[in-house]
């Protein structure tokens, strides 16, 4: 069970605070409520590139990093196709530094022409460090554009090429601040040894006179059912044929979300999953092969992925991974199955809430779906699914023409 | 108004008081020694295995690493399924890993399922069987996965840079080919399994919320093994470096980014001067607010990240700069880290950097004391490598009272570009 308070300032920042005095750190943790799937399909990447210039130095405050290491704090930051996160770690007794820093950044950016100008590079060196210059590096980037159509996660969070990144103008990196950077956007986590007295003084002190900005509305557009199964092929430089197929999944908070989080882990979760056992070990079609999802707040695609032994013909490759889909469609899993794959669950959130930012960044993360509290429901959702519900579920999801293949073959 | 020109006073972490928390030790009656520390709120725990049988005591390449990597493939009782299965239905992890002196076998579970899971640790560590059929699956595997990393010009520097530091004869600068793999053979596997773990030197750190026997079940089910009882086998390597000190590599042509290594062999743990270098490497290039990282990538763009580190190994360590840059800008981005080795030989560190860093090494050294893992994998840092808790504080002190005058004395020694090696591969 993970306590926690709550509280909203008068400009529409939430506030978390969760008590924990067993470590000397505190964790300061902000949530923007704005990832790759709000971006212009014309400017994608943005959001990314947009995390990178937060560090470029605030209205009043010229560099970012240096004060925060001076009072012996480290931090970061990701951007997801959904959402923003930024997190620091310092020893408590700082906690006030992490405050300054982060209000006067949600205050305003300096905008900076330099800060935008080398960010571009460093992040073109990172989109070609993680995507171009690596084998299959193209792979999801492929996978975005056959599974989705109209809605945003078409493209990837780094981008949908390096073009978009090298025209980011400065204005479009203001209008893009005060549209999603406000207090109404965002949700402020404190966890550590900090007291709820304190967070709400601090809080109230260096984020209270921040403008609230307008609440974003999202409209994206919906990805229509898809109708027919659609198959790609590619051809590249690369050692080894490989195949990833995937099948569009239910938004993060319904309940065949947490179906599908089971399939894979029944699927793809290690030894004795079932295609690792199957495909790898006994018909060794594969010489690797995962199974899994990005965890995506609108609706999300269960992947399978692998790469093929050689002189295994990729029809066959696919017809095994139907075959092994197929028995989850037409035969119930046994009980211990299942109870194995909740076992699995109970001990990874277990070891997930070790860490004080780990549990700052689950309770953003759930107030940004819409109560922190969830956190503490979670278990318990997996542990209400039952076999019917994963056969249902799998006779759902599992149709061809709910189905993209890539078929990735090496030149 | 308040005034957000200003920082809000801080208190130095220099001033904190770091206190390591001492570890539970005690023996098993086959004299196999445990370290522990029960600390934490969820009900989780680690265990480590850890046995001197990494590829320094191998007489081929790669025997170590396979027979460590197959110790989950199948014992007289079980088949890997079944042993994977075992683990998994108790939501449990059991990870091997093979280094360079050490191999190590570690569960991660809930402390509820601690006593149904030690009994199988055992058994894995007893009565391995290595199957023929595991160990084809695996060569295949391997071999396809090395063929993909070869692709990548950060794993083939990673590679190369190590051969040129220490030499390909030796443990730390030896990697592994397609016919490594080919020339494995069951029986070696067997053997090296016979005297390096059901025979082999073994010791066992445990973190986490532990059950309270767990010294009891430790001793129950691998206190009468016959470990620690045989005189591990001196085995001594020496450094050969490679005579040429620059490298230009293309291993593939249409490559956006080379990887850059730049390296010098460099003392271990034991060198009275390894805590100040680590100061001065922190200044360099050991955190994001490091001088390569505000000149590279903050100023200059040319690369995502840049990294100098000391290498982590028992016998000696290895003084490395790494990064992935552009291809257009690499040799800029050498000159760019060889003018920063210049400015530390020449002028001295401000004492405003200075502070800053000494600050964040104390915060962040804090930051990783949170939690028992964390402090286990420090206590095992320094037991692996002969030291104790002594260098802690001693590493402590240095960062306090290292002065400017030092760290440049130290930069002159070091950080001269002739006695580095340098490669880029694209």
């Amino acid at each position: 069970m993970i306590t926690f308070e709550r509280f909203v300032l008068d400009n529409g920042l939430k506030v978390l605070v969760h008590e924990d005095h067993s470590t000397p750190m505190a964790v300061v943790n902000i949530m923007y409520d704005v990832g790759a799937r709000d971006e212009n399909p014309d400017k994608t990447g943005f959001a990314h590139l947009f995390e990178h210039l937060m560090f470029g130095g605030s209205i009043n405050i010229p560099d970012y990093d240096e004060p925060l290491q001076r009072a012996g704090g480290e931090n970061n930051a990701y951007t997801t196709n959904d959402l923003t996160n930024y997190y620091c770690q310092i020893p408590a007794e700082n906690i006030e530094t992490a405050f300054w820093l982060e209000s006067d950044r949600m205050l305003s950016l300096a905008f900076s022409k330099k800060s935008l100008e080398v960010q571009r590079k460093v992040v073109c060196e990172e989109f070609k460090e993680h995507y171009l210059n690596k084998p299959y590096g193209d792979v999801w980037h492929q996978m975005r554009e056959l599974a989705y159509t109209k809605h945003p996660y078409r493209w990837m969070t780094i981008g949908k090429e390096l073009s978009h990144v090298e025209n980011a103008h400065i204005d479009d990196v203001k209008q893009f601040f005060f549209k999603h950077y406000r207090p109404v956007n965002a949700i402020l986590v404190v966890a550590g040894h900090v007291t709820v007295e304190q967070v709400k003084r601090l809080a109230e002190k260096w984020f209270g006179d921040i403008p609230m900005g307008d609440p974003y509305l999202r409209n994206l557009p919906k990805e229509p059912p898809q109708t027919e199964k659609r198959v790609k092929e590619v051809h590249a430089a690369v050692p080894l044929d490989a195949l990833i197929k995937t099948w569009h999944m239910d938004a993060r908070l319904d309940k065949g979300y947490y179906v599908a989080d089971m399939i894979t882990e029944i699927l793809g979760g290690g030894g004795s999953s079932r295609l690792y056992q199957k495909l790898v070990k006994e018909k060794q079609y594969f010489s690797n092969l995962d199974c899994y999802h990005f965890g995506s707040i609108d609706s999300g695609l269960l992947t399978v992925e692998g790469k093929l032994v050689k002189g295994v013909k990729m029809e066959d490759a696919v017809t095994a991974i139907d075959e092994e889909i197929q028995k989850l469609t037409t035969s119930l899993i046994e009980e211990p199955e299942l109870q194995k794959i909740k076992n699995k669950t109970e001990s990874v959130i277990a070891f997930e809430d070790m860490s004080i930012m780990s549990r700052a960044n689950s309770l953003a993360m759930y107030e940004l779906l819409g109560d922190a509290s969830m956190m503490n429901t979670e278990l318990q959702k997996y542990q209400d699914i039952t076999v019917q519900d994963i056969q249902e579920y799998s006779q759902q999801i599992f149709q061809p023409h709910n189905s993209n293949t890539l078929l990735y073959f090496a030149n | 108004m308040i005034n957000r020109t200003v920082a809000p006073p801080i208190t130095d972490a220099v001033a904190f008081d770091l206190r390591l928390k001492p570890c539970d030790r005690y023996t098993l009656d086959n004299q196999v020694p445990v370290y522990a520390i029960n600390a934490g709120a969820q009900e989780v725990v680690m265990i480590e295995w850890v046995f001197y049988a990494g590829n320094w005591y191998e007489s081929k390449n790669i025997i170590a690493g396979t027979t460590n990597f197959l110790l989950k493939n199948g014992t007289q009782q079980r088949n890997a399924y079944s042993i994977n299965e075992y683990f998994e239905f108790y939501g449990a992890y059991l990870n091997r890993s093979c280094y360079n002196e050490t191999a190590t076998v570690t569960l991660h579970c809930l402390s509820k399922h601690v006593a149904e899971l030690l009994p199988v640790v055992a058994e894995l560590l007893t009565e391995s069987i290595f199957p023929e059929q595991e160990l084809a699956i695996y060569k295949q595997n391997q071999k396809q996965r090395l063929e993909v990393n070869l692709k990548k010009c950060d794993f083939v520097s990673n590679r190369l840079i190590d051969e040129y530091v220490y030499g390909f004869g030796h443990p730390y600068g030896k990697y592994t080919s397609t016919l490594d793999y080919d020339a494995v053979e069951r029986t070696e596997l067997e053997k090296f399994f016979n005297q390096f773990y059901q025979n082999g030197t073994c010791m066992v750190f445990a973190a986490g919320k532990l059950p309270a026997d767990l010294d009891q079940q430790l001793n129950r089910v691998f206190g009468s093994l016959p470990l620690n009882s045989t005189v591990l086998p001196e085995v001594n390597y020496s450094l050969s470096p490679a005579a040429e000190k620059k490298y230009r590599i293309i291993n593939d042509k249409e490559g956006v980014q080379g990887a850059i290594r730049i390296a010098q062999p460099f003392f271990n743990r034991h060198h009275p001067d390894f805590p100040k270098v680590q100061v001065l490497n922190n200044i360099f290039g050991g955190f994001f607010g490091s001088r390569l990282m505000s000149n590279i990538r903050e100023d200059k763009g040319y690369t995502y990240g840049i990294h100098s580190y000391l290498q982590n190994h028992i016998h000696h360590s290895a003084w490395m700069i790494s990064t992935e840059a552009g291809r257009d800008v690499c040799e800029a981005t050498i000159t760019e880290v060889y003018k920063e080795m210049e400015l530390l030989r020449q002028e001295l560190v401000e004492q405003e950097e200075l502070d800053l860093v000494k600050n964040y090494m104390i915060g962040s050294l804090l930051g990783d004391l949170d939690g028992p893992f964390q402090i286990i994998g420090r206590w095992k840092t320094y037991i692996l490598n002969g030291l104790d808790e002594q260098y802690f504080y001693n590493s402590i002190d240095t960062i306090r009272k290292v002065t400017a005058e030092e760290l440049q004395t130290l930069a002159q020694q070091h950080l001269n570009p002739e006695q580095f090696y340098e490669l880029v591969v694209v």
